[in-house]
């Protein structure tokens, strides 16, 4: 049976990579606009 | 479970549950995704006290993508339950954070569904010799996805026009019926995707590939969590910022109006 040859680390790297960048982005957004709603409560406050 | 619909209460409990769940899912998912990109690097091993994995047998390399791939279907289905739990709540008991919480999710659930879908044309590009098929598994899953879409456009609606949130519960439960299709669609129609590999008690997966897999499971389900959590503090802070300006605004109009009518006629 002839099986194509791909080279499997570039997709493992490329599959990471997409994990990476969406949970990084996740992350990064939902503490900024924590933050700020918190920081906008706070400020309402006083 | 009404203990908690004091946000006074609820956000006390969230600002010390935010970093410990964060950080412990950050510790767990480094390492996991550390060592399937490097499983030669013997601190990270030593550290986590996982054996090494293997390449597979058939899928060689890319059995890695497994770690990530798994965590994020389960996390993109568990969000839509989510919605449908709270939802629920929302729709049976009143519950007044159900509605935050069903709106928390919906964004980290988009997010691990894109997650999965990405990840898993990658792995079946080198493991079936595309990168899509219309199948049931997986067009169930981008049904999923435009569910998800659909549901965070509503929310934002309802909540900018002051509609019920009821209209959105309602639509997250509907779309519920979504989850099991894709939880069965394997076994009811061919696919090329595998059949379930973990049933109730069961595991066609070999130990060594198993257990990282848990790890990376549970991580992820942390980090998931306190992404939740940040979002419904985020939600809940906004809802006051918004109470608290529309109560200043009501102060101040009896005011306004009583000083318009003392001006002087022209």
């Amino acid at each position: 049976m002839n099986r194509e040859s791909l080279p499997h680390w570039e997709f493992v790297l490329a599959a990471y990579a997409v994990l990476l960048i969406a949970m990084g982005a996740l992350i990064v957004w939902s503490w900024y606009t924590m933050r700020r709603a918190e920081k906008r409560r706070e400020e309402l406050k006083r | 479970m009404h203990i908690y619909a004091n946000p006074k209460r609820f956000l006390s409990l969230a600002s010390w549950l935010t970093p410990l769940v964060f950080f412990s899912g950050r510790v767990l998912v480094r390492a996991v995704v550390g060592y399937g990109l490097a499983p030669d690097l013997p601190e990270l091993v030593k550290s986590v006290g996982i054996a090494p994995v293997p390449e597979d047998r058939l899928m060689g390399e890319t059995v890695r993508i497994l770690f990530i791939h798994v965590p994020a279907a389960w996390l993109g289905m568990g969000g839509w339950t989510g919605i449908a739990i709270s939802s629920a709540a929302l729709l049976i008991w009143k519950h007044p954070l159900a509605g935050l919480s069903a709106r928390a999710i919906a964004v980290p659930g988009l997010v691990f569904t894109i997650i999965c879908l990405a990840t898993g044309s990658i792995w079946g590009r080198p493991t079936w010799g595309t990168w899509w098929v219309w199948d049931g598994r997986l067009t169930s899953m981008l049904v999923l996805m435009f569910l998800y879409i659909g549901y965070l456009a509503l929310a934002q609606a309802t909540a900018r026009e002051g509609a019920s949130p009821k209209i959105a519960a309602i639509f997250g439960l509907v779309g519920a019926v979504n989850i099991p299709i894709i939880n069965r669609s394997v076994v009811w129609w061919n696919s090329l995707h595998q059949p379930p590999s973990l049933t109730a008690g069961k595991s066609s997966i070999d130990g060594v590939f198993l257990v990282p897999l848990l790890v990376a499971v549970l991580g992820f389900s942390l980090l998931f969590g306190a992404i939740v959590l940040m979002r419904m503090r985020a939600l809940i802070a906004e809802q006051q910022v918004e109470a608290r300006l529309r109560r200043r605004a009501m102060r101040d109009e009896p005011l306004a109006t009583s000083n318009t009518a003392m001006e002087p006629a022209e």
